[in-house]
């Protein structure tokens, strides 16, 4: 018998029971949708999530106070472990400006960051507010929508202005046009707003859209008290290019070890690149499309224990015709490979089909995402396809063994007698 | 004379738990090539044993048994599949047709096994023809009257031009009338292709028509009716 025809065979068996072979199919079908559906998601939100870290850009560095001991954000007031700790200044961030200590630097933004309640003719909101450089519109690639951005002459002037991001201007304004000029209070303070920024969307530091940033001086001067004078929360860093990152790491590390004096082997800071970020995320989206798959895959194995016993059913049922076809000269290998061909081919039947439902399923999420605002597209991966399909032919020839050799090792007389 | 089937000393020893059963103790005769023999006995005789290990389904625990010229006794099972495949038809008392397979999907079965791909059909059809089927090949059996479904077997049995039919009451499941066709058809066909029929049968009827009877009894050819009814061609 060759291949084609043992082929033919196995589909005229199974279309002679197409009740059984679909219910068989079916348990290979929901294990390989699952799979496809679940590697799908699993890849959407990496792509969604490693997409919206690299929109901060490539080539930004964090610089926080605090050791990683402490866990990498020192955060306002918290974080610092020992007391010979020294928070971040605005000296460490004009430092790291040097172009002669740290070449590989371009921008420096020092941040200082609080919470604090804004109110509007009767409106308020309570939003986080940050004292900022001009530097930190540029390294955080953000533009305004209308009006203008934080400049010099607002720094050095400690200007009572503030620029609000669109979420921060709706709950307050109602609306996020047309607001520039008017004044709002800062705990209290009249701020002038100059701009509004455009939306961005949900980032990995939770929304960007609902701050309010204000200049640097002011914000030291009357909005956060620190217990130092120049101290700051975060620096942001630009780096010169993508490739100067890992070199710029290492210049900010020198030229903040050498003004803290921190003894060696330990920092009172920490340097965290945007690939930090990545490979963090990334791990954690990996560890779960695996976890997720591996459920998924254990659905694909109980399919496959469904094939094997319907397996042993139809051999058990068909054993006269087992015994028939050995009088007529079946060898052990015709039987075998008869039933084999039947397992494998209702394995890889339900793979086929579950490729299509589990990319419908895929679809059906992104389209849910969509509908409710969310940037979020489930990947079905040609790796995917490939694994599921696989891994469901080899289950059903795996599963298909044990029955198929039960099948072949009948003894003719035996089996034409059985009844 | 040519001889298709020797056996020598054949003996078959079963377990059956504790016990063993002596199904042949020792049998031995010839059959020549073209003879139409019945083998009879009653129940628990060693004719069913007999039949398997004729037909090459089943190995004798002892003594030689030589089929077409080929030593069978210790072959393995697969050389014992391919040797029944070239050289044995059997025709079953239950037809044992598979029921997904037309008349011509069954009959084409043992050229299938066989490795036989072309002229598989015309062979087939021409087995077919043989037996009077012409006008129901793409017929399945259970469209087919228990004599067809039987002629279908005998085509079957046939189609792989065997050097012996082993026929195991091949007219059990039908009505006399039917069963005298059958039983005409299988004459004739031993008559036109000079093919060995070997029919297994309680049926005195059935044996009389055949030029040999070989009566077994607890496992042994009977010693006093033995070869009784010898007839000429």
């Amino acid at each position: 018998m060759t291949f084609g025809q043992a082929i033919l065979e196995a589909l005229e068996s199974l279309n002679g029971n197409k009740m059984r072979s679909g219910l068989t199919v079916l348990g290979i079908v929901i294990g390989v949708a699952a799979v496809i559906a679940m590697l799908a998601v699993g890849n959407g939100a990496q792509a969604t999530i490693t997409g919206s870290i690299s929109d901060i850009g490539t080539n930004l560095l964090f610089v926080f106070s605090g050791g990683m001991e402490g866990g990498p954000r020192g955060g306002p007031g918290g974080g610092r472990s020992g007391n010979n700790d020294r928070p971040l200044t605005l000296g460490d961030a004009e430092a790291i400006a040097d172009p002669f200590a740290a070449p590989s630097v371009e921008l420096v933004a020092p941040v200082i960051q609080g919470n604090g309640a804004l109110t509007f003719s009767g409106e308020n909101t309570t939003t986080s507010i940050s004292g900022i450089t001009p530097a930190y519109f540029t390294v955080r690639n953000m533009q305004v929508a209308e009006g203008e951005v934080i400049n010099e002459e607002h720094i050095l002037g400690r200007m009572s202005v503030v620029v609000l991001g669109p979420e921060t201007a709706v709950n307050l304004f109602g609306h996020a046009d047309g607001i520039v000029g008017e004044t709002i209070r800062i705990e209290g303070q009249p701020f002038r707003v100059i701009g509004v920024l455009v939306e961005k969307g949900g980032g990995a530091f939770g929304s960007e859209d609902n701050a309010a940033y204000v200049p640097f001086t002011t914000a030291q001067a009357r909005l956060i008290k620190r217990g130092a004078l120049d101290e700051v929360d975060v620096i942001f860093v630009q780096a010169i290019s993508a490739e100067a990152v890992p070199l710029a790491v290492e210049e900010i590390s020198n030229v903040i070890r050498a003004r803290h004096r921190t003894p060696i082997g330990y920092d009172d800071f920490t340097v965290f690149t945007q690939q930090d970020f990545l490979s963090t995320f990334e791990t954690i989206t990996g560890v779960l499309t695996i976890f997720l798959g591996g459920i998924a895959g254990i659905s694909l194995l109980v399919g496959g224990i469904g094939i094997m016993n319907i397996m042993l059913v139809s051999v058990t049922e068909r054993t006269r015709e087992i015994g028939l076809r050995k009088a007529l000269g079946a060898r052990k290998r015709d039987i075998l490979l008869q039933f084999l061909t039947e397992s494998s081919l209702l394995s890889l039947i339900g793979g086929i089909i579950g490729i299509m439902f589990g990319w419908f399923i895929a679809f059906v999420v992104g389209q849910v995402a969509a509908a409710t605002g969310n940037d979020f597209v489930p990947v079905v991966g040609v790796d995917a396809i490939l694994l599921s399909t696989g891994f469901s032919a080899v289950i059903g020839l795996f599963f298909g063994i044990y029955p198929a050799s039960r099948a072949a090792n009948l003894e003719p007389v035996e089996a034409l007698r059985y009844e | 004379m040519d001889r298709v089937i020797e056996a020598r000393g054949l003996t078959k020893t079963y377990k059956m738990g504790e016990i063993e059963v002596h199904a042949l103790r020792g049998v031995s005769f010839e059959i020549e090539r073209g003879e139409v023999l019945s083998i009879m006995g009653p129940s628990g005789s060693g004719k069913s044993t007999m039949m398997n290990t004729l037909g090459c389904l089943d190995r004798p625990t002892s003594g030689e048994y030589i089929l077409d010229g080929e030593s069978v006794a210790e072959m393995t099972d697969d050389q014992l599949a391919s040797v029944r495949n070239r050289k044995v038809g059997f025709v079953f008392q239950s037809f044992n047709l598979l029921s997904r397979l037309t008349a011509l999907g069954n009959v084409e079965l043992p050229l299938r096994y066989a490795g036989i791909a072309e002229g598989r059909r015309e062979k087939a059809r021409a087995a077919l023809e043989a037996v009077g089927l012409q006008d129901r090949m793409t017929h399945r059996p259970y469209e087919l009257s228990g004599g067809q479904q039987q002629r279908v077997a005998v085509a079957r049995a046939l189609v792989n031009n065997p050097a012996i039919i082993m026929a195991d009451e091949p007219t059990g499941n039908l009505d006399s009338k039917v069963g005298r066709e059958i039983m005409n058809l299988l004459l004739n066909l031993n008559k036109e292709l000079g093919t060995t029929l070997i029919i297994v049968t309680h049926d005195p009827n059935i044996a009389a028509q055949t030029q040999r009877v070989i009566r077994l009894r607890d496992g042994e050819l009977d010693p006093e009716n033995n070869e009784t009814i010898v007839r000429k061609k």
